[in-house]
């Protein structure tokens, strides 16, 4: 079966630094794939270059089996793959509801319509409803976004990547920062994410990666370091060393 | 449960596009002038055109987050098209709008390029020079321009082949006033739709506008070129009206007023351009009645006052006192956000 998302000899140099060294990567149909590493281990670089804000020096980006290397962000989004950010990025003056309306109706190609408002249609107002629901975000809707508390932003900002309805979905550490009281709430949506996408999770937090990814990948200093199944990287002595440390140790 | 929510949904996506008690009463009395206030039209129809160019700087500046200080180049150039063809012998008004309106649209088109790109200093910089570039192409080109002289010798048809331009500027004024309005009402059905949408999103950030799949050049480049058209048949309908085009029109001091005129009126509710041009005209012949030499020191000071004091909390001030028309204006972040908005 072609990976969701396949990564094959990926280079980024930054002057004389190699940021990403030589990565091959695969991520499956419907994987629940973390990747994992220290600090400046490259993990940022690596999802702008999935997801197209950087070019790569050298290698080849796959989506769904169709080479995207060359392709500008946007079109990426088109092709079925999101992304969530981990300092939120989101629309502060607007709405949820616009900020998902708006989502939707430029996946259904509505963004050149410049003459209708959006809720004159049904498809998108159902969309933005059962989005709505999936995230918990029906009660604030009509809230202005920077007023929202920050769970609930933090719920948008998935939100919003689903509403690209993306094949894969890149989640950029996305319980950082929130509270304790609102954290249930959002490791229960990601979880019950369907199927169909496949997801690589960036994550800083360890209990987050055992309880949602089946797979993981750990980079350090630019390279994939190993990758295995959980249980495999985290009794891993060498991954111990370099980057669990104590906190599998216990 | 689910279908009150998208009843919910779909009634609170539809307001957005409602027209609200107050901006109908706007239009009213702004017709009303017309049969109110008939020793006024010379004036009113200057409002008109003002308001219409601030609309246009709106549509960019209020919507999409782009600065400008060289707005005038396209005003100018619709003025001179439209006088140029006057005086040519084509002297259809309309025929005028028309080709000025794409005359200014290709220029827009071609100078969004440049302007897209860089910061919003890059920004101002670059429309500056546009401006300025076609100022001096217009002083130079005397055989085509007048030049310093001016454009003379324009003679307008009647509008529609049924009203003839009067002295006492009361057709002017009604044809400022419908064109200005009939451009509203597009301009306003574009904000509220999808692709408004998409432009306030880029205004607000870019990096996730990108993120969920919007071509934000290609947005920006539309709307640019939109906003021109607007500018330019704003410059030709002050060219037809006054019947004389001089290098006025591309001067530095109309982009620094129409800027002026949307600070005055609010950015990024449409209404802002229209109110403000009333504010910065009637000030400006009030203050120049009283003292002629000194009504730009006026006008500064109360510039600097409005900005201090800040007109949001004004504007707030007076929302909470009118309910109904909340809602809508609501929305306006800071005005000047960067749109980093590279590779072209």
């Amino acid at each position: 079966m072609t990976p969701a998302l396949e990564t094959k000899g990926l280079i980024k140099r930054f002057g004389g630094l190699v940021a990403t060294d030589n990565v091959t990567f695969r991520l499956e149909q419907g994987a629940r794939h973390a990747l994992i590493g220290p600090n400046g281990a490259g993990k940022t670089t690596f999802i702008n270059l999935l997801t197209g804000v950087i070019k790569p020096t050298t290698g080849q980006i796959i989506l769904q089996g169709e080479d995207i290397t060359g392709l500008r962000p946007e079109l990426r989004v088109q092709r079925g793959l999101a992304r969530t950010f981990q300092i939120n990025q989101l629309f502060p003056a607007m709405t949820p509801l616009e900020t998902l309306g708006l989502a939707v109706s430029e996946r259904m190609g509505g963004g050149r319509d410049w003459w209708r408002v959006i809720g004159s249609k049904t498809a998108i107002v159902d969309e933005i409803v059962e989005i709505a629901q999936r995230f918990r975000l029906t009660d604030v809707l009509d809230e202005r976004t920077s007023k929202l508390a920050y769970g609930k932003q933090r719920l948008l900002e998935i939100a919003v990547a689903f509403a690209c309805r993306p094949r894969v979905l890149l989640l950029d550490e996305p319980a950082a920062g929130v509270p304790e009281a609102e954290r249930h709430e959002l490791l229960a949506t990601v979880a019950a994410l369907p199927r169909d996408v496949s997801v690589l999770l960036i994550e800083h937090d360890m209990d987050l990666v055992f309880s949602f990814a089946d797979r993981i990948s750990v980079l350090v200093n630019g390279a994939l370091f190993t990758e295995g199944t959980v249980e495999e990287v985290s009794t891993d002595p060498k991954v111990r060393a370099v980057y669990l440390g104590e906190s599998v140790d216990e | 449960m689910l279908s009150n929510t998208a009843d919910s949904v779909r009634a609170s996506l539809n307001r957005r596009g409602r027209w609200k008690i107050g901006e109908i009463a706007f239009w009213l009395v702004a017709a009303s002038t017309l049969f109110l206030l008939p020793e006024r039209h010379l004036i009113l129809n200057e409002i008109a055109i003002i308001g219409l160019f601030a609309l246009s700087l709106d549509l960019i500046l209020g919507y999409a987050g782009i600065v400008s200080l060289g707005h005038a180049a396209f005003f100018g150039l619709g003025a001179y098209a439209a006088g140029i063809l006057a005086r040519d012998g084509f002297a259809d008004p309309l025929l005028g709008l028309g080709v000025a309106a794409i005359a200014a649209a290709v220029l827009g088109f071609v100078t969004s390029f440049l302007v897209l790109r860089g910061s919003d200093l890059t920004k101002l910089m670059v429309t500056l020079g546009v401006a300025l570039v076609l100022g001096e192409i217009a002083n130079q080109a005397s055989w085509l321009t007048g030049g310093a002289d001016g454009l003379q010798g324009i003679a307008m048809g009647p509008i529609l082949g049924l009203f003839e331009f009067d002295i006492f500027g009361t057709t002017a004024y009604t044809y400022s006033l419908v064109v200005t309005f009939l451009l509203f009402v597009v301009a306003r059905r574009i904000v509220v739709s999808p692709y408004g949408l998409s432009l306030r999103s880029i205004r607000d950030n870019a990096l996730r506008a990108r993120a969920v799949g919007i071509p934000v050049n290609r947005r920006l480049v539309a709307i640019y070129t939109l906003s021109a058209a607007y500018a330019g048949v704003a410059g030709a309908l002050l060219a037809q009206t006054t019947q004389f085009v001089s290098l006025d029109v591309l001067a530095f001091h109309r982009s620094a007023d129409v800027m002026l005129v949307l600070v005055i009126g609010g950015v990024g509710y449409l209404y802002g351009g229209l109110i403000g041009a009333i504010i910065f005209k009637v000030l400006q012949d009030v203050i120049s009645a009283w003292t002629p030499q000194y009504w730009q020191f006026w006008i500064g000071l109360i510039l600097v006052l409005i900005v201090l004091a800040g007109r949001e909390r004004l504007t707030e001030r007076v929302r909470a006192l009118w309910p109904r028309s909340r809602g809508r204006t609501v929305d306006r972040p800071q005005p000047l956000t960067t749109t980093p908005a590279r590779e072209v």
